[in-house]
């Protein structure tokens, strides 16, 4: 892993919140990713986690504070705008298109960086750097053979792989990923688990993530969120030693 | 399930059928023939709409009544417009009206999109029927039809309602086949995917607004070529042609034939006109009887008369 400070910061805030009523889901949180690294964010329900993801795909638009891709302010953009800057989301509940093979989720993903798809003439499955693109990220993803299954008859687990899969072949050098391992088994978990490993050489991937052995394996920072604000920041060491921390989430039990 | 073979010889089959009409029947069946063709081009670029992107318009007869109208208003009185002007003027029209109208009703969904569409299309309805622009309630009479001469030399005579039926039978073809294309292009695999998941795909890098925008605009244009062949078969507009009658028709034949199937639109264009004959035959009321018969279809096809013969008989998904 990467000491921190020596690498390019790719995605910053700066007192980021917003309110949802009285109730401030996220609270002035600032934090940072940088390439080569993988910054995961912990916290009980309700900390407001995924929010913080969707301000910064730009699903929701902050209340307050500023949202910073390497140099570029995109605070308040659209998504779509957000993801063509080369950011990548996963989705906590599964988001993907059920009627839809596997294959042509991670194609439409893929198919996304073509400068404009208001294309007519050639058939889609034509354009080779598109279809190369969406069986890399398949394979990626763990379902290789999988590719000509509709979705919707996918296991559970499997349609996790998809959202992940779908992430990756819009080619993105930020990954904000929203408990990717929800809901799969050991062995998809390990698979994926091992896939972070490998991304994080040429990516900046923001983790939230509930299962703490795979936080602990992958991440080099962390962030510990409670009630919308940041609780703590540091090495998982840091953190792991973190009195305040251990009582508010972690709890006595030691994470091994 | 029907098997290629038997599909390859339904196909050849109807082929035939509708290139020896017209030398075979009398000029009652070809013009309905005619007529049926016309309204299965509005239906097809309706089912581009709700079926594939998944907006439900109740406004769609707007772009066709106002082709229509473009035609009449630039026919001569008794003289033929040039069909080489006049048929790209109407379309220019009825393209440049759905993308006034889709920048302001797409910006809706859902329920709303539905209410802006009724909105827009009775706005246009009135316009024609309550003011003196174009003849009012009684509309204008096309008395000559455009003539499709080139350097003086004349394809074909739209007096000739053989000539017009093969003329609407080519732009059917077409029609169906651009759309064909289309749907298969990365433009047609965005709009699908909007309808499924807009969210997801706002998410992947899509500006949605856009493709739904074009969307529109090329759902709107055709239903223009639709209007425009209309006006030129009865050689009459009316605001009819622009009201909400018109365009909950296409949505009934579009359900009764299946949705998001291209060929659903064809065969519920053609049942609707041969159902009313047949109910017309049999009672004064029968109105009633087409309504117990859509009834009847929604209830046990649910994906439209096409369940009957396509394998799935629901829509066709992409699948890569």
């Amino acid at each position: 892993m990467a000491e921190p400070g020596a690498r390019e910061s790719v995605l910053s805030t700066e007192a980021l919140s917003r309110r949802f009523g009285g109730l401030a889901a996220v609270d002035r949180v600032s934090i940072e990713c940088r390439m080569g690294e993988v910054h995961a964010v912990i916290g009980p329900n309700g900390a407001g986690k995924t929010t913080l993801i969707n301000l910064l795909s730009g699903d929701l638009a902050p209340s307050g504070g500023r949202v910073f891709l390497r140099d570029r302010e995109i605070t308040g953009l659209r998504p779509d705008q957000i993801s063509r800057l080369g950011v990548g989301r996963s989705y906590q509940k599964t988001n993907v298109f059920l009627p839809f093979t596997a294959f042509e989720n991670a194609r439409l993903a893929a198919q996304s960086r073509l400068p404009t798809s208001m294309r007519f003439l050639r058939s889609a499955r034509t354009y080779r750097e598109v279809n190369e693109a969406a069986e890399r990220a398949l394979a990626q993803a763990g379902l290789r053979g999988r590719e000509g299954v509709p979705v919707a008859a996918l296991s559970h687990g499997e349609q996790r792989q998809v959202e992940i899969a779908m992430t990756l072949a819009t080619g993105p050098s930020l990954l904000l990923l929203d408990e990717p391992l929800a809901g799969m088994g050991a062995e998809e978990s390990a698979r994926i688990v091992e896939l972070l490993r490998k991304l994080v050489t040429d990516h900046a991937i923001l983790l939230v993530e509930h299962d703490m052995d795979a936080v602990f394996a992958v991440a080099s920072v962390l962030t510990v969120m409670v009630n919308g604000t940041v609780l703590a920041s540091g090495t998982p060491a840091a953190i792991r030693g973190n009195a305040e921390v251990q009582q508010a989430y972690l709890g006595a039990e030691e994470p091994h | 399930m029907a098997s290629r073979g038997v599909r390859l010889a339904v196909l050849g089959a109807l082929a035939v059928a509708l290139v020896a009409l017209p030398f075979v029947a009398d000029k009652f069946y070809v013009q309905l023939a005619t007529k049926v063709l016309i309204l299965a081009i509005f239906v097809m670029s309706l089912d581009l709409l709700v079926g594939y992107t998944g907006l439900a318009s109740l406004g769609h007869a707007a772009f066709y009544g106002f082709a229509g109208y473009l035609l009449a208003l630039i026919t001569p009185q008794y003289e033929a417009a040039s069909l080489w002007t006049s048929l790209p003027i109407a379309l220019a029209g009825s393209a440049l009206l759905a993308l006034v109208i889709g920048t302001m009703v797409l910006r809706t969904s859902g329920i709303y999109f539905i209410m802006a569409t009724l909105a827009f299309g009775e706005m246009l309805f009135h316009v024609f029927h309550d003011t003196s622009i174009a003849g009012g309630s009684d509309g204008i009479y096309i008395y000559v039809r455009p003539v499709a001469t080139i350097f003086g030399w004349l394809p074909f005579d739209f007096e000739k309602f053989t000539h017009f039926y093969f003329v609407v039978l080519v732009a059917t073809l077409g029609v169906y086949a651009v759309l064909r294309n289309i749907l298969d292009s990365p433009f047609g695999r965005v709009i699908v995917g909007i309808r499924v998941n807009e969210q997801r795909m706002r998410s992947l890098g899509y500006h949605t607004f856009r493709y739904k925008l074009a969307c529109f605009v090329l759902a709107g244009t055709l239903a223009g070529l639709a209007g425009y062949l209309a006006a030129v078969q009865f050689g009459v507009v009316n605001p009819d042609m622009l009201g909400f009658h018109l365009s909950a028709s296409g949505l009934m034949m579009l359900i009764l034939g299946g949705m998001g199937t291209l060929v659903g639109p064809v065969i519920g264009a053609a049942a609707m006109m041969v159902l009313e004959l047949v109910f017309q035959g049999i009672s004064e009321h029968w109105l009633l009887l087409m309504g117990g018969f859509i009834v009847l279809v929604v209830l046990v096809l649910p994906h439209g008369l096409i369940g009957i013969v396509s394998r799935r008989g629901a829509r066709e998904d992409p699948h890569g």
